[in-house]
């Protein structure tokens, strides 16, 4: 039997807690994983040294690691890597990665997986509305989406074993232009709410920021508020041309629900509606939802959620 | 002078209701389309071709039901069309390993597709082939700028970054601000009698079999409520039955 690896999910130099959840996967597909990280300084992976259910850690060092550059990872983790399954999460980066790496080792590379059992790969296709089972003959690169998979544990006391690599680097980063606002990124945020059409008017998005700023969420829009004012940027977009997005809780304000925005967010854990229509489609995929204009709802819901964080 | 190509798939429209027959899905009935983000790629390569000089190949993999989405293409104004004839399920190396073997035959020194297919979004096909012809790859890039190098920016943690690409190199593309062109009569005209160049490649066997196609699992029925006021019920929901805030 062949090892299972997972790759860490490194955000920001650090190894990031989704990290727990690709552990889980490896276990489903089989095996204790062997957990790679990869890092520019060795000590990054001793946040990898309490997951629960490794078979060890390996510290892949190099400078490669410094910025991301999808021919020097994929070249310098493949110089490491056991042969075997490889693991990794599903974040746009990381699924770059694993298309990279698995082209390099001759295998193939199976996406956004949401569900393993028996040996078998589920991932959502045609933008969430089928799903595709396939089985593997053979070593792959498995991408894992976030927020599926239960953690494995954090008391484990893994040994982290260092070893130097290196790559070849592609590109070379000119400039990181940070976002103008503070607020975290639709694609890597845990919470987000979003607004469409409905909201009437760019300003009117200050109502949602307000709320974003209480929870420490990010603030998404639909297509229709993007197209429409020049005001909200692609950025922010969510759906089929924008970003798809997996959040614990999507609140979703003044949209309507269209096929090509739930494309983007129907696998939200938990989603939240706030529409004055009553057959507006988003109600049919909401845990919660609430027939009202914003005008009415967004108020009491910024009053209640700033008491409940107080 | 650039010999460009840009990657185009075929897909059900985004609007398309899919349904299965038995466990594999039916497509019989569903319209077929550009992939939205290749639209995106093909407007680069053409604007890439405006910016140096040189020809724009497009390459599909698919049966003849595919050659529509080159005419397309043809229609926007690519010059050649080429289609890697196969009619069976490949998984991505198989699938990579022909794309790149006709890149490499065409001569090909910049790749451009979209950041992923509207079909199964896995977004693989850009940085696998990169990898097969050892070139440099970036994806889900918002703006391309033209030159001997190529500089494009791309989402990084917090921001975005201005990467410099040397050719060659394949860029998968997002949207950004870019705004695409639409076919014109005189390219309508063209892409009807517009030959298409028909390939075959052995492909190495795949490793990756479907299984099975489902419907999602259905989600049980939310809780609904009338009026604003229920705001406060839902923000306590969140905490005390969801657990997300
Ligand atoms: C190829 C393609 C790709 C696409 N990609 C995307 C994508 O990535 N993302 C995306 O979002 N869309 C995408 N679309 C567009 C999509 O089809 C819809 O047009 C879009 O999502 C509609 O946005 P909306 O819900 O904000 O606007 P609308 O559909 O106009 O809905 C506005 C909603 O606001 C409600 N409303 C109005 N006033 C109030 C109020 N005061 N209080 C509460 N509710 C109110 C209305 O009842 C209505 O339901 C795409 C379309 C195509 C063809």
């Amino acid at each position: 039997m062949t090892e299972t690896i997972v790759i860490a999910e490194i955000v920001k130099g650090a190894v990031h807690p989704t990290t727990a959840e690709l552990i889980t996967a490896a276990h489903a597909l089989g095996s204790q994983p062997v957990v790679v990280v990869p890092c520019a300084d060795a000590s990054v992976a001793d946040g990898a040294a309490q997951f629960s259910g490794a078979a060890r850690v390996l510290a892949a060092k190099s400078d490669v690691f410094s910025n991301y550059d999808a021919a020097g990872w994929a070249s310098a983790l493949d110089a490491v890597a056991p042969a075997g399954v490889i693991i990794t999460s599903a974040s746009p980066q990381s699924k770059d990665l694993a298309a990279r790496l698995a082209a390099r080792r001759g295998i193939s590379v199976v996406q956004d997986v949401v569900q393993i059992e028996g040996g078998n790969l589920t991932s959502p296709i045609y933008s969430g509305k089928a799903m595709q089972t396939v089985s593997l003959s053979g070593n792959a690169v498995v991408t894992v989406r976030p927020n599926i998979f239960a953690p494995a544990g954090n008391d484990g006391s893994n040994d982290v074993s260092v070893v130097d690599t290196t790559g070849n680097i592609a590109t070379a980063v000119q400039e990181f232009m940070a976002r103008a606002s503070t607020r975290i990124d639709v694609a890597e945020a845990n919470i987000i709410i979003s607004g469409g059409r409905g909201m009437g008017t760019p300003a009117n998005f200050t109502h949602l920021e307000a709320i974003a700023d209480t929870l420490g969420a990010a603030v998404g829009a639909s297509r229709a508020a993007v197209d429409t004012w020049d005001e909200i940027p692609h950025s922010m977009q969510v759906g089929q041309t924008g970003k798809t997005v997996n959040p614990n809780l999507y609140i979703a304000v003044g949209i309507s629900g269209a096929i090509q925005h739930l494309a983007g967010m129907r696998s939200s854990k938990y989603i939240v509606a706030i529409n004055k229509d009553a057959d507006a489609p988003i109600f049919q995929h909401a845990d919660y939802g609430i027939v009202a204009t914003w005008e009415e709802a967004l108020p009491i819901l910024q009053s209640t959620l700033s008491a409940m964080m107080a | 002078m650039a010999n460009i190509i840009v990657l185009v798939k075929q897909v059900p429209d985004t609007n398309a209701r899919i349904v299965l027959s038995g466990d594999r899905v039916d497509l019989s009935a569903v319209k077929k389309v550009m992939s939205p983000y290749d639209e995106f790629a093909v407007e680069n390569a053409l604007q890439h071709r405006e910016a140096s000089g040189g020809e724009v190949t497009a390459i599909t993999v698919g049966g003849s039901g595919a050659d529509k989405v080159l005419k397309d293409a043809k229609a926007i104004g690519v010059d050649h069309i080429v289609r890697i004839d196969c009619d069976t399920h490949l998984d991505s190396n198989a699938l990579q390993t022909i794309l790149a073997s006709v890149i490499s035959t065409l001569g090909g020194e910049v790749v451009y597709c979209g950041k992923s297919a509207a079909d199964t979004g896995a977004g693989s096909t850009g940085p696998g082939v990169a990898e097969r012809l050892g070139w440099a790859s970036v994806s889900n890039t918002t703006s391309v700028t033209f030159g001997d190098q190529l500089s494009v920016v791309t989402p990084s943690s917090g921001g975005n970054a201005r990467v410099n690409v040397p050719l060659p190199a394949v860029i998968s593309c997002d949207k950004g601000n870019i705004k695409v062109r639409k076919p014109n009569v005189k390219g309508i005209m063209q892409a009807k009698k517009a030959q298409v160049d028909v390939r075959s490649v052995d492909a190495p066997a795949s490793t990756v079999s479907v299984v099975a196609h489902s419907m999602p699992p259905a989600k049980p029925a939310g809780k609904s409520y009338q009026g604003g006021a229920a705001a406060a019920e839902v923000a306590q929901l969140l905490r005390d039955e969801a657990n997300v805030i």
